[in-house]
C-alpha cells in the first residue's frame, strides 16, 4: 500500500488503459476487413477504416491532453459542458440533417456530429458533479427528482429524435441511482413496466386486463388477510391496478397509431409474433448467418464472406459483431466478450475505490454506460435483443462516438489517477 | 460517503449475467448448429451455366453462313430494388424498351425468383449494350450476362438452317437436365437436326456474388467448374452464293428450288418461297417476328421442298416411261402415232397437238401424253407381267425405286412421303379386279393421286444424271472439332434400271432443250438437259414444274423447281433453272440471257396474296 501512495499522482490503471487500446485495434481490423476490396490502401480517408485510423489518433490525443487536465477544472466544467451538450442536441433541431428516420446529426462536412454520444458523457459528468455537492445525499425527494431531472433532459431530447437506442442508454443510470440508495422496488417497478409492455404488445389487451384485475384481486385478498385495515396499502394496490389498465390501453394505442409500420414489425418479429426473413428480419437472419458460420474457430481475417460481401447492412456500424463472429469465431467472440467484461469490472473496481463522490458516480455511470452498449448491441446482432442501433463501444466505425468513449475513459483515469489526493 | 459501501450493486452481476448469456447464445449459433455455415455458403456460391459456343456453320466451299454474335441479358435482382430504386424512365430509355414491359417483367420476376439477378431485358445488342453499360453504375441491383445468337451474314438459308427458340418444357424434361429454363435449342432445320453436334456441353462455374449479385471471384479457385465443350463446326452441302441467287430469283414466288449433286447426293440449294431473313429469327425481336411471320398469308414459315407435295406431272414422264421399258413393255424405238389426244375405255387425255413420235427421244422432248398413257396402259394389261393390279404393282415398285412415295431420308425432320398409290388403295376404291390401266390413267403422266415433293423430283433427275444411282440427299458435308474431320458415309441407291436405258433417255431430255418444251431456255455457253411439267391445280393456275441437269456429260449439278400458280413449266420454273445452273456452271450470267434474268427478278405472282402491312411490322436487330 505505500508503495502505491507513493507512486499514486501519476498511476493510471494499466487494465483498462491495455483493454482500451486492443478494443480499438480489434475494431480497427474488423472494419478494415468488412471494406477489404482485395487492396490494402490503409490509410486512405475515403473509406472507413482510413477514417477511423484517423479517428483513433485523434482520440488517444483527447486521451492525453484530458489526463493533462487540472482535475479540479475538468470537475467544475460538468455542469458547463452538460449545458453545452444540451443546447447541442436541441440544435439538431434547427440545423442537423435528417438521416434514416433519427434526427441526430450536425454535419460539420468532414464530420457527421452526433451530439447524443456526448450527452452521455456529459451527463454522468453533471450527475456526478451535483451529488458531489456537499448538502446532496441523493435521500430527499427533490435532490431525487432534480438526479432524475439531469438524466431525463437528454434522454427527453433523443426520444424526440426518434433514437431508441440512445434513449435506452440512459436508462442504464437507474443502476447508477440504485448503487446510490434508490429502493430496489424502483427496479422492480420498472420491470414490471417492462412485462406488462411486451404482454401489451403480444397479448389482446382484454385479455390483459382481465389478467391484472384477477393479479390484484388476489394480492388485495391476501393482503386484507394479512394486513387488514391498511388503508395507504390498499389504495396504492387499487391505484397501481389502475395505472397498469390505462397504460396497457396507452401502449396498444401508441403501437396502433404511433409507431410506424416498420417499427411495428421490428417490434413483432423480435416478440416472435412475426417471422420474416426477407423483409425486416432479413437483416437480423443474415447477421446470424454471419455469426453462425464463423464457427469455433472463423472464417479467418478478410475471409468473412457475410460481411465482405454486403449481406450484412450497417456492417462497419451496428453490426461489427457479425464481421468479428463471422472471421474470429466463438474463440473470437469470447475473447472480445472477455475483454468487455475484464474492461467492466476493472471499471467497476475503480469506482469503488474512489473517495470522492464525484469520481464514483462518474465512472460507476460510465461504466452503466458502456455496459448497455454492449448488452444491447452484441444482444441484437445474436438475436437476443430487438434491433436497435447503437454503436459497439471502441469498436464500431463513428468519430463521434470513439471520441465520447475515449473521453469517458481519459477523464475516469485522470480521477482514479488522483484517488488519494484529498479535495 | 455513506452510500458507497452498497457495494457493485445490479452493474457487476449485470456483467456476468449478460456475458454467460451471450456465450450460451454464441455456443449454440456458432458450434452446435450448422445450418448457418451452408446459409452463408449459398448466400454467396453461385452455380453459373457457362454457355459453349455453338458450332459455326459453312457451306461447301468454306464461306461462313451462320456466325456466333454476342448479345447481352440484362438481369435484375428484385430483392434489392427497394435499396436501390431503379430510374425506370433511363432505364427504359437506353435499352430501347417501354416502362410498361418492365413493370411487367418485374411484376413476372418479383412472383418467380425476387431473391437471384433475373433476366429482364434479353438478348440486348452490343451497341445498345455500349451505351448502357456506361450508366450501369446507376443501376446498382442490375447485373448483366453475356451469351450468343446466331447471325447470318448472308441471310439466306433460312429453311435449311432453321433457328434457335427457348427450350419448351417438354424439351426440358427428356433432355434428362440438360436444357434449362431459357437455354435455346436447335428448334428447324439443321440446328434442330444436328443440335447436339452443334451445340457443344455447357461447362459450370461457381462464382462468388455480393448481396448485389455482382460477381467477386471465382469459388475455390474454380477447382470444381467445369469447363465448356464449344461445338462442332459444320460443313454443309450448300453453296451460299447459289442458294442466295436462287433466292431472289424466287421472291415474290411460292415454290421450291433442290439442287443437288448427283454423285454425292449433296445438296447446292434448298429454296423454300416465300423465305425471309433469317436474322429475323434470332436476337430481341425474334418473338415478336415470328408472330409476324405465322399471320403471313404466303405461309413463308413451312419448308416447301420436303413438306409441299405437289403432282409431278409431265417431270414424272421420264420415270414413268422408264419402268415401263425395264419390264419389256415397248423399248426406246417404239414409234407411235399421236392423234392428238389418248382415248381408251372412255377416257381422253388431251395432247397437244397431232404428230408422229419416231422414238422415245422425239415422245419425251415433247412430252406427249398419249405415248406416255398407252405405254403406261400397255405396261399394266400385259397379260405376261399377270393380271392388270400385278402389273400395276410392278410398275409402282419400279416408280417408287426412284425414292418416290416415301422419305428419301435427308437430314432434316419434317420430310413428307409424297404419295404413289398403292393397287390396295384401287381395289379399295374400285373393288378387286374392277380396274384397268383406263381407270387410273392420270398416274402415267404424274397426275391424279401422284404427289411428290420437289426434293423427290430434284432426286429422280440426279438418278437419271448417274445413269440410274442416286445417293440419299444431304445438307451435311462433314463436321469438323479440333481440326478433325467427322464425315457422314454416303448412302447409295440403286433405281433397279439398265444402263443401257439411259443415253436414249438422256438425249431426249437434252433434245428438250433444243428442240422441245424447252427449246426458248437454249444456251451457247453451256448444255444441259431438261424435262417440262405443268401439274394441274384444282384451287387455281396450275404449277410450274421444271427438272434439270447439267453438263450431259458427268453432270454436276441436278436441279427441280416448282413454282405454284404459274402455269406452263416453261414459263417460270424452266428460266429460273437453267439461270441457276448457268450460274453454278459458268459463274456468271451471259449477257444475252440477263433480259432472262431480269424478267425472273421482277416477277411477282403473289401480289394478290400478300398483306403489304405484314412484312412492314418486322424489326431486324
Amino acid at each position: 500500500m505505500g508503495k502505491a501512495r507513493q507512486h499514486s499522482q501519476n498511476q493510471y490503471d494499466s487494465t483498462v488503459i491495455i483493454v482500451y487500446l486492443l478494443l480499438m485495434v480489434i475494431g480497427w481490423t474488423a472494419i478494415f476487413a468488412t471494406q477489404y476490396d482485395g487492396t490494402f490502401s490503409l490509410f486512405d480517408l475515403s473509406t472507413n477504416h482510413g477514417k477511423q485510423f484517423l479517428w483513433m489518433g485523434v482520440s488517444c490525443l483527447i486521451f492525453f491532453i484530458i489526463l493533462g487536465f487540472d482535475r479540479l477544472l475538468l470537475m467544475n466544467l460538468s455542469f458547463i459542458v452538460y449545458g453545452a451538450v444540451v443546447i447541442l442536441q436541441l440544435s439538431v433541431f434547427v440545423i442537423g440533417a435528417a438521416t434514416k428516420g433519427n434526427l441526430n446529426w450536425i454535419d460539420l462536412g468532414f464530420f457527421k456530429l452526433q451530439p447524443s454520444e456526448f450527452a452521455k458523457l456529459a451527463t454522468a459528468m453533471a450527475l456526478a458533479k451535483y451529488l458531489d455537492t456537499p448538502q446532496v445525499r441523493f435521500n430527499t425527494l427533490k435532490q431525487r427528482l432534480i438526479s432524475f431531472a439531469i438524466v431525463g433532459v437528454p434522454l427527453l431530447i433523443v426520444l424526440m429524435q426518434g433514437d431508441a437506442g440512445s434513449a435506452l442508454v440512459f436508462l442504464s443510470f437507474v443502476m447508477v441511482f440504485n448503487r446510490e440508495g434508490l429502493s430496489n422496488w424502483f427496479i422492480y417497478f420498472g420491470l414490471y413496466i417492462i412485462a406488462i409492455s411486451l404482454l401489451a404488445l403480444s397479448v389482446d389487451k382484454f385479455l390483459l386486463i382481465g389478467l391484472v384485475v384477477v393479479l390484484f384481486a388476489v394480492i388485495l385478498a391476501y393482503i386484507y388477510v394479512v394486513l387488514p385495515r391498511e388503508r395507504t396499502v390498499v389504495a396504492i394496490i387499487v391505484g397501481l391496478m389502475l395505472m397498469s389498465i390505462g397504460y396497457i390501453i396507452a401502449i396498444d394505442t401508441a403501437f396502433h397509431s404511433i409507431l410506424k409500420p416498420h417499427q411495428q414489425d421490428r417490434i413483432n418479429i423480435i416478440i416472435g409474433k412475426l417471422e420474416d426473413s426477407k423483409g425486416v428480419g432479413y437483416n437480423l437472419e443474415q447477421s446470424k448467418i454471419a455469426i453462425g458460420s464463423g464457427g469455433p474457430f472463423g472464417k479467418g481475417w478478410l475471409q468473412g464472406t457475410q460481411t465482405r460481401y454486403d449481406f450484412v447492412p450497417e456492417m462497419t456500424t451496428d453490426f461489427i459483431f457479425c464481421s468479428i463472429g463471422e472471421e474470429w469465431g466463438f474463440l473470437g467472440s469470447c475473447v472480445l466478450i472477455g475483454l468487455f467484461v475484464l474492461l467492466l469490472q476493472r471499471l467497476i473496481t475503480v469506482a469503488n475505490r474512489q473517495r470522492t463522490v464525484y469520481a464514483r458516480v462518474y465512472i460507476y455511470s460510465i461504466s452503466s454506460i458502456i455496459f448497455m452498449h454492449f448488452m444491447v448491441n452484441i444482444g441484437m446482432t445474436i438475436g437476443l435483443l430487438p434491433v436497435i442501433g447503437i454503436p459497439l463501444p471502441f469498436i464500431s466505425y463513428g468519430g463521434s462516438s470513439l471520441l465520447s468513449f475515449s473521453a469517458m475513459l481519459a477523464i475516469a483515469m485522470k480521477m482514479d489517477s488522483e484517488r488519494l489526493m484529498t479535495k | 460517503m455513506s452510500n458507497s459501501e452498497n457495494g457493485s450493486g445490479l452493474l457487476s452481476i449485470g456483467v456476468y449475467i449478460v456475458a454467460i448469456v451471450f456465450l450460451i447464445k454464441l455456443f449454440t449459433l456458432q458450434i452446435t448448429n450448422p445450418t448457418y455455415k451452408l446459409q452463408a455458403r449459398n448466400n454467396v456460391v453461385k452455380k453459373m451455366t457457362i454457355y459453349p459456343s455453338r458450332g459455326l456453320i459453312l457451306d461447301r466451299n468454306g464461306k461462313v453462313i451462320v456466325s456466333n454474335d454476342a448479345v447481352y441479358d440484362i438481369n435484375i435482382q428484385y430483392n434489392q430494388l427497394y435499396k436501390f430504386p431503379l430510374d425506370t424512365l433511363l432505364f427504359c430509355e437506353l435499352l430501347m424498351t417501354t416502362p410498361e414491359f418492365v413493370a411487367k417483367r418485374l411484376d413476372e420476376i418479383k412472383r418467380t425468383t425476387p431473391n437471384k439477378p433475373t433476366p429482364i431485358v434479353k438478348m440486348v445488342e452490343q451497341s445498345t449494350f455500349a451505351r448502357f453499360q456506361e450508366y450501369l453504375y446507376q443501376f446498382p441491383a442490375v447485373t448483366y450476362t453475356t451469351r450468343t445468337i446466331r447471325r447470318y451474314p448472308h441471310g439466306g438459308g433460312a429453311h435449311v438452317l432453321g433457328y434457335l427458340a427457348e427450350a419448351t418444357p417438354k424439351k426440358i424434361e427428356s433432355s434428362y437436365g440438360y436444357y434449362e429454363l431459357g437455354d435455346y435449342v436447335g428448334t428447324t432445320g439443321l440446328e434442330s437436326y444436328y443440335e447436339d453436334y452443334l451445340r457443344g456441353k455447357k461447362g459450370f462455374t461457381y462464382q462468388i456474388m455480393d448481396v448485389r449479385g455482382r460477381m467477386q471471384g471465382v469459388y475455390k479457385d474454380g477447382t470444381d467448374d467445369i469447363r465448356p465443350i464449344s461445338g462442332y463446326d459444320m460443313v454443309t452441302s450448300l453453296d451460299i452464293d447459289l442458294q442466295t441467287y436462287g433466292e431472289k430469283l424466287m421472291q415474290n414466288k411460292l415454290g421450291s428450288v433442290v439442287a443437288i449433286e448427283p454423285s454425292t447426293g449433296e445438296v447446292l440449294a434448298y429454296i423454300s418461297s416465300p423465305g425471309y431473313d433469317p436474322n429475323l429469327l434470332a436476337g430481341r425481336y425474334r418473338g415478336h417476328n415470328f408472330m409476324e411471320l405465322n399471320k403471313d398469308k404466303t405461309k413463308p414459315l413451312i419448308n416447301r421442298p420436303i413438306s409441299a407435295m405437289y403432282p409431278p406431272g409431265s417431270t414424272f414422264k421420264i420415270p414413268s416411261t422408264l419402268v415401263a421399258f425395264n419390264n419389256g413393255v415397248h423399248d426406246p424405238s417404239w414409234s407411235y402415232h399421236c392423234s392428238g389426244a389418248y382415248y381408251g375405255g372412255g377416257v381422253r387425255v388431251r395432247c397437244h397437238g397431232g404428230h408422229f413420235l419416231p422414238n422415245v427421244i422425239s415422245a419425251l422432248k415433247q412430252s406427249c401424253n398419249a405415248y406416255s398413257c398407252t405405254i403406261f396402259r400397255d405396261m399394266v394389261m400385259d397379260s405376261t407381267l399377270g393380271s392388270p393390279e400385278q402389273a400395276y404393282k410392278r410398275w409402282r415398285d419400279g416408280i417408287m425405286a426412284f425414292g418416290f412415295g416415301n422419305v428419301l431420308g435427308i437430314d432434316m425432320t419434317g420430310e413428307k412421303k409424297g404419295n404413289i398409290p398403292s393397287a390396295d388403295y384401287y381395289n379399295k376404291i374400285y373393288g378387286r379386279n374392277r380396274w384397268k390401266a383406263n381407270t387410273i390413267i392420270s398416274v402415267a403422266i404424274g397426275q391424279g393421286e401422284v404427289l411428290s415433293t420437289p426434293l423427290q423430283m430434284a432426286n429422280m433427275m440426279a438418278s437419271i444424271a448417274n445413269d440410274g444411282v442416286y445417293y440419299t440427299p444431304r445438307l451435311l458435308k462433314y463436321f469438323v472439332k479440333d481440326k478433325k474431320i467427322y464425315k457422314p458415309t454416303a448412302e447409295k441407291h440403286v433405281v433397279g434400271i439398265p444402263e443401257y436405258f439411259f443415253p436414249d433417255i438422256k438425249a431426249a431430255l437434252a433434245e428438250t432443250v433444243v428442240s422441245g418444251t424447252a427449246a426458248r431456255l437454249k444456251s451457247t455457253d453451256f448444255d444441259f438437259a431438261a424435262k417440262t411439267g405443268t401439274a394441274q391445280n384444282p384451287h387455281g393456275k396450275d404449277h410450274s414444274m421444271f427438272v434439270a441437269y447439267a453438263p450431259l456429260d458427268n453432270p454436276v449439278i441436278a436441279i427441280a423447281v416448282v413454282v405454284e400458280n404459274s402455269g406452263f413449266g416453261a414459263t417460270y420454273a424452266g428460266p429460273i433453272s437453267s439461270l441457276m445452273l448457268e450460274k453454278y456452271l459458268n459463274d456468271t450470267i451471259s449477257s444475252k440471257r440477263l433480259y432472262l434474268e431480269e424478267r425472273m427478278l421482277k416477277a411477282n405472282l403473289i401480289w394478290e396474296k400478300q398483306d403489304s402491312t405484314v412484312k412492314t411490322n418486322m424489326i431486324l436487330r
